[in-house]
């Protein structure tokens, strides 16, 4: 760590793990209904269950993400943070209005739009906060002695992923419309955005671990940013193919889809080469895990499971089925869970000093998370395969295809159990950090 | 080879042309010609019921347009597939679901028990009938074996 107030970062952190676990915990809740124990319906019913899985992961990752660029910001443009004192500000009331949204949601208190759950007026709590946030990184970067391309590209990512909440908030009486829109934001964010941000983090990590050329590995990280737009902003047609607009979507949205993958494959490949051409040997293996993991994985879950079931001709039977949620898991974790918890791993010792650099429990988290949530996303795929053909080919009535595919929900609450046995040890690690502490200051350098 | 100069031009111009077709697209599919959103047949029952819809998080269970939860059925041609199940009283069937005072649980599924009044579950009722009516470019067939079974016919 080489500016004191980087430390901010390690609370974003400490509350991203928090919400990791609610996440899960409420994930549990909803796997053990669908084998037909509901027995929580009264308190938590289904779709509050989902909205909370759903939100708290989307908060979890813009804490993680925030606490990435509190801690790369100021190191990038070389200063100090602009106010520490704002930032613990913006961190408290970015978990007051979290816990109050999730609390509203179990008093039927929502909006009730699929990922964009938060109500109206918290809505704009989240603006102001965002904005706190935004001024508080851009001004750093500004200020600061340098503008690299690194930072540039994180907090571009960061700048348009409030600018495209703004769609989301936009009132329209048809339902058409409103689903339109509101995948400007969804869509606009994890399909675009989002990869600005883990593209920022992953080549601050690179340079920071591999040892490359700055220069080599941030001509890259454009590439790759410019591959994620070209194929993704017209690929969020694939959102629109039968939802009730015009059909020049299933050719653009088609056509636009397929490309996607390029963007993550490139990414694996860069991250892959990077680590091979460099020829400095960071110590921090599970930071290194965890890069490489998130670039690989991501490749795997959002590009080819992506693409799986975005041509028109399969998505006419998938769209609406469990086979988005077996999307939706691995592409989620791959891409964006993981380069949170690689840059976690990668900042934590030199936060607090102590160099948990490689253990076995650090080793052990990464494997398990990692086939837990590959045997998750099987279970899923296999259900939701199975509810294509018994459905919507046999035209079997819904609930008696639910009863049939309920045995996959039984391995996806196993599959669960690693996937959490793997995240309570990284937390162990985490906790085993220690607190952030002035002592680390350029401990590593 | 590449310089990051070109880099970053493809990365600027690539996402600017991008967006631009986005627009144009957007502007394109929503002008009057190309609309078929069933646009003109919203009433105000019709997005009352949307209101009620959003304001009870359906979605977090059932699936609209093909989006939800896929814990529930697909409600987009619910109407059509009950009217057929319960002799044309599709209609009745939801709103007394929608009315009752105790879950229902079909084949032992639970859905809550919302209790709405007979206006509130009429609006519901608009709301499924005005989406039902929507152009989904082929997939209200997939999803409504039932009622394709009946427009074979």
């Amino acid at each position: 760590m080489k500016y004191k107030s980087q430390k901010v970062a390690y609370w974003f952190f400490a509350l991203s793990m928090l919400l990791l676990v609610l996440q899960i915990t409420y994930g549990f809740v909803m796997g053990f209904a669908r084998i037909g124990f509901d027995n929580l319906h009264e308190f938590i019913p289904f779709n509050t269950a989902r909205a909370v899985h759903t939100n708290l992961l989307v908060v979890w990752l813009l804490s993680g993400f925030m606490g990435a660029a509190y801690y790369i910001i100021p190191e990038e443009a070389q200063r100090e943070l602009v106010s520490v004192k704002l930032a613990y500000v913006q961190l408290i009331s970015l978990a007051l209005v979290g816990v109050t949204a999730i609390v509203g949601f179990h008093f039927n208190i929502w909006e009730g739009r699929k990922f964009l759950e938060i109500p109206r007026p918290l809505d704009y709590l989240v603006v102001v906060n965002v904005l706190l946030f935004l001024g508080l990184i851009l001004t750093t970067l500004f200020k600061g002695k340098r503008q690299t391309t690194t930072a540039l590209v994180l907090s571009m990512g960061l700048l348009f992923a409030a600018l495209l909440y703004l769609p989301g908030m936009l009132p329209f009486d048809s339902q058409v419309t409103d689903s339109f829109f509101r995948w400007w934001v969804v869509h606009l964010w994890v399909e675009g955005v989002w990869e600005l941000i883990m593209g920022g983090i992953l080549s601050f990590l690179l340079i920071k671990l591999t040892g490359v050329d700055r220069e080599v590995i941030e001509k890259w990280l454009y590439v790759i940013v410019g591959l994620t737009f070209l194929s993704g902003v017209l690929g969020t047609g694939h959102h629109y193919y039968y939802i009730g607009v015009n059909k020049i979507w299933l050719i653009v949205g088609g056509i636009f889809s397929a490309l996607e993958p390029l963007a993550f494959l490139a990414m694996a490949l860069f991250a892959v080469n990077m680590y091979r051409k460099g020829e400095k040997k960071h110590p921090n293996k599970l930071a290194l895990y965890w890069t490489l993991g998130a670039a690989i994985v991501s490749f795997v879950g959002a590009g080819l499971l992506g693409f799986a079931h975005t041509l028109p001709q399969t998505n006419i039977y998938t769209h609406g089925t469990l086979v988005t949620a077996m999307h939706g898991h691995l592409a989620f974790w791959g891409a964006y869970g993981m380069i949170v918890l690689a840059i976690i791993s990668y900042s934590l010792p030199n936060m607090t000093g102590r160099k948990l650099y490689d253990s076995s429990r650090g080793r052990m988290a990464f494997w398990l998370a990692n086939i837990g949530m590959v045997g998750m996303t099987v279970a899923f795929g296999v259900a939701g395969v199975a509810q294509v053909y018994l459905e919507r080919k046999f035209k079997m009535d819904f609930m008696l295809v639910q009863k049939e595919i309920a045995i996959h929900f039984v391995v996806l609450v196993l599959c669960a159990s690693i996937f959490a046995t793997g995240i309570i040890l990284y937390i162990i690690d985490f906790y085993k950090h220690g607190k952030p502490s002035d002592e680390a200051l350029e401990i590593n350098e | 080879m590449l310089s990051k100069k070109q880099a970053r031009a493809f990365f600027l111009g690539g996402t600017l042309v991008t967006f631009l077709i986005f627009i144009g697209l957007t502007i394109f599919s929503f002008s009057k010609e190309n609309d078929q959103t069933n646009r003109e047949n919203l009433t105000a029952e019709v997005v009352r019921g949307k209101e009620i819809w959003e304001s009870n998080n359906c979605m977090g269970c059932h699936t609209l347009l093909g989006e939800g939860a896929y814990y529930a059925p697909e409600l987009t041609k619910v109407i059509d597939r009950l009217n057929i199940r319960y002799d044309g009283n599709g209609e009745e069937v939801i709103k007394s679901i929608l009315m009752s005072p105790s879950p229902w649980q079909l084949n032992g599924r639970k859905m809550v028990a919302y209790g709405m009044t007979e206006q509130e579950a009429s609006d519901v009722v608009a709301f499924f009938n005005w989406i039902g009516k929507i152009d989904l470019n082929g997939f209200d067939r997939v999803i409504s074996p039932l009622a394709k079974e009946k427009i074979n016919k």
